[in-house]
């Protein structure tokens, strides 16, 4: 570690904060496994019941929100926090604002966050709603990190030297703001007692409901999408050498992006007893999200215009490109998901865990991966990472993984979606439920065959980050020279 | 007239910092506040009553437990979900619910309206070793449970529903602790909770009838999810008159 966090003399010469950043990156890599490794482990408890090991603590139940929020906070969060500090002050000309030792607060502050949420999870503490699991005092030092974050964000941005805020910021700071709007209105709650960890959430049933996915579908529209396309405006125009496509597009996407999220929480509750009025509403907005959602994807992927020959021999901007381009499936996904008579065979599916993965692994981790491989040797005062061939070989292999494990979880949905609903022609239900329990045994398995692949080429960016910590360059032998491949 | 330029937001640091926040609270108002004021939200129906101490003693386990991961609560109106769970959930089912657990994903059943549905043996078997009654389950098991239920501070969990909205009496408040014994005490006196809890299961729930167990309040909860709602008396068309 001591290697690892000694960077080269080019690193420390810029005149910006980057100690802290060098540890964000460091705890996201971190988290990422971790959160990768949970997910592998609660996928063969689905299909091996077993290894719950009759052990309360690690439970599917109290497992799963801790994958959640390992790789959603924990892993996207350190990387959002990380990149957001490293691109304000580039994009700004000034350093952090509060210096470092405010971005360290928040440094250690969220890690604070993250292990009293995830321990209290493996002891039964949980507030019981989904991605909103930490009780209420683990929720109010969220609220007091993620203050001072905003402030150090706003503050850098107020003493900038360029005169326009760069596109990239835009979308950080809806990510802030929107984030801290619904963490707070999401997590009001009544605590039992001062000491204890049990809380009541102020609202309850369908007006709960309806709070709940205001928050957790725009955890997914500020959290995991606004946050990390602010971070593809940097890096992706960085890494390709290229202007932003289209600065007008970029302007309408981003207003009609926030504007059009933040109405998409009902489509999570079609056909339940939310009402009728209020499901239209959600459905409506999520088709229409479509558009700035692909308005974003055109923008990050026509950036490499006149670029595209660089995709054959950079790996690290093909995890970015790609990383876009499952942005744009899903986001397609989403919407057609969202439609009522489609949603009522999707909804309570696989096909649900398959889209959401499509997302995170896709988009989420790949954007992310990109940014790491191109921020880690820069922070460290490296040229490159020590080996573009490692780089690809992740790539292919997490590629893979997503691969079997969307489409073994579209199968498997659709599969209990139809099984559910089937009559035999004497008008019975034809299958019992236990029945459709049985018939996803296979699909179980592939996709946590597909989870193995993906945490393997973490292991390998793992192997390859420290290596480049170090200061290693692997022999230039293994990669064809990239004027000889230009030119084949 | 304020005319509002790109050019003026992105070179002012508050302006896009308030232009941002106005332009994400509009839609979660709109959807959100209407649910209050509009009555028709939660239809008016007969036989709600708030959790007996015991019943939310087992619900605040299942929530613990993430149940809610793997089992929703909200049976869709569905001519396969009616006939396989019973009658669709209705709004005021879930009106005393913090939080609601309708759930997204179905690994395993609904379990909106499973009480009454299998003895008190069987779920009591189930959640101990759940393939020794269905050989297709993947839920892990619950044998852990068989431990003695905390309760010592039930009173000042109704006090805390209270404060949120749950329509707990002073009189329900200050018996908590005796109600949730006679509601798990075989033989007890039950008309005092009754009258507080109608429709209340009473008795030994796990088979240990000299401990009161999480087990116990487990099953009193899942045995009394979907029975409250009388629906001799229940009038679908009441949102439409």
């Amino acid at each position: 570690m001591n290697a690892a966090t000694n960077p080269g003399a080019a690193a420390t010469a810029t005149g910006y904060d980057d100690d802290a950043i060098r540890w964000f990156m460091i705890v996201a890599v971190f988290w990422g496994v971790v959160g990768f490794l949970v997910g592998v482990y609660i996928a063969l408890e689905l299909t091996y019941p077993a290894l719950n090991l009759g052990l309360q603590w690690i439970n599917f139940g109290r497992l799963r929100p801790v994958h959640t929020s390992a790789v959603i906070f924990a892993f996207g969060g350190n990387v959002l926090i990380g990149t957001s500090f490293y691109v304000v002050q580039r994009t700004c000309r000034a350093s952090l604002w509060g210096g470092p030792r405010l971005a360290w607060f928040v440094f250690w502050g969220y890690q604070i966050f993250i292990v009293l949420a995830a321990t209290g999870y493996m002891m039964g503490i949980t507030e019981g709603r989904e991605y909103a699991e930490p009780e209420w005092y683990t929720d109010i030092w969220l609220t007091i990190v993620w203050v001072v974050y905003l402030a150090i964000f706003l503050g850098t941005i107020a003493r900038r030297k360029e005169p326009h805020i760069y596109v990239a910021n835009w979308f950080y700071l809806a990510f802030i703001v929107t984030i801290a709007m619904l963490h707070v209105g999401n997590n009001l709650s009544v605590p039992v007692s001062i000491f204890g960890t049990k809380s009541y959430s102020l609202f309850a049933g369908v007006r709960d409901a309806m709070t709940q996915w205001w928050y957790g579908h725009n955890a997914v529209g500020f959290f995991l999408t606004a946050g990390f396309l602010g971070l593809m405006y940097y890096f992706v125009p960085k890494r390709a050498e290229r202007p932003i496509y289209s600065y007008r597009l970029s302007v309408i996407h981003f207003w009609a992006l926030i504007f059009l999220y933040i109405w998409a929480g009902p489509h999570h509750l079609h056909y339940t007893a939310l009402p009728e009025w209020t499901q239209t509403l959600g459905m409506t907005f999520s088709i229409m999200l479509w558009m700035p959602s692909w308005g974003g994807m055109i923008n990050g992927i026509m950036t490499l215009s006149g670029a595209w020959d660089k995709l054959r021999t950079d790996p690290i901007l093909r995890f970015m490109v790609v990383a876009v381009a499952f942005y744009g499936m899903s986001t397609f996904e989403g919407p057609l998901m969202s439609i009522r008579s489609v949603n009522a065979l999707s909804h309570y599916t696989n096909w649900t865990i398959g889209h959401v993965h499509s997302g995170a692994l896709g988009w989420v981790a790949f954007v992310s991966f990109g940014a790491i491989y191109f921020l880690l040797p820069r922070l460290w005062g490296r040229k490159e990472v020590y080996s573009l061939r490692l780089v690809s070989y992740h790539f292919w292999i997490a590629t893979i993984g997503i691969v079997l494990y969307i489409t073994a979880m579209w199968v498997a949905g659709i599969m209990q979606g139809l099984m559910w609903r089937s009559y035999d022609s004497l008008g019975f239900l034809e299958y019992s439920f236990a029945e459709s329990v049985a018939a996803m045994h296979p699909f179980y398995l592939i996709r946590a065959l597909g989870g193995i692949l993906f945490l393997a080429g973490s292991f390998i960016m793992v192997y390859n980050l420290w290596r480049t910590a170090r200061g290693d360059v692997e022999a230039p032998v293994a990669m064809p020279a990239p004027a000889a491949a230009a030119g084949g | 007239m304020l005319k509002l330029k790109q050019k003026s937001l992105e070179t002012n640091v508050i302006l896009l910092l308030i232009a941002i926040l106005v332009t994400v609270a509009i839609g979660g108002l709109v959807e959100i506040v209407p649910l209050y004021t509009i009555q028709s939200t939660i239809e008016k129906v007969q036989g709600m009553r708030p959790y007996s101490p015991l019943e939310l003693a087992g619900r605040d386990i299942y929530v613990r437990e993430g149940c809610y991961l793997c089992h929703s609560q909200q049976i869709r109106p569905f001519r396969d979900e009616v006939e396989r769970y019973g009658h669709y959930s209705l709004a005021a089912e879930s009106m005393y619910d913090h939080p609601f657990q309708w759930g997204s994903e179905r690994t395993g059943p609904d379990l909106a309206r499973v009480g009454g549905k299998y003895s008190n043996a069987w779920q009591v078997a189930h959640l101990v070793d759940p393939r020794s009654v269905v050989p297709e389950s993947v839920m892990p098991t619950y044998a852990f449970l068989r431990r003695p239920l905390h309760y010592e501070d039930i009173a000042d969990h109704l006090r805390t529903n209270r404060i949120v909205g749950v329509p707990y009496t002073d009189e329900m408040i200050a018996d908590a602790k005796a109600d949730l014994e006679a509601q798990a005490t075989p033989g007890a006196d039950t008309a005092a909770l009754l009258k507080r809890y109608p429709k209340a299961k009473t008795g030994d729930f796990d088979g240990d009838p000299n401990t009161i167990t999480e087990m116990d309040a487990l099953v009193a909860y899942l045995q009394m999810l979907g029975t409250l709602v009388d629906f001799t008396s229940y009038n679908p068309d009441y949102a439409a008159k």
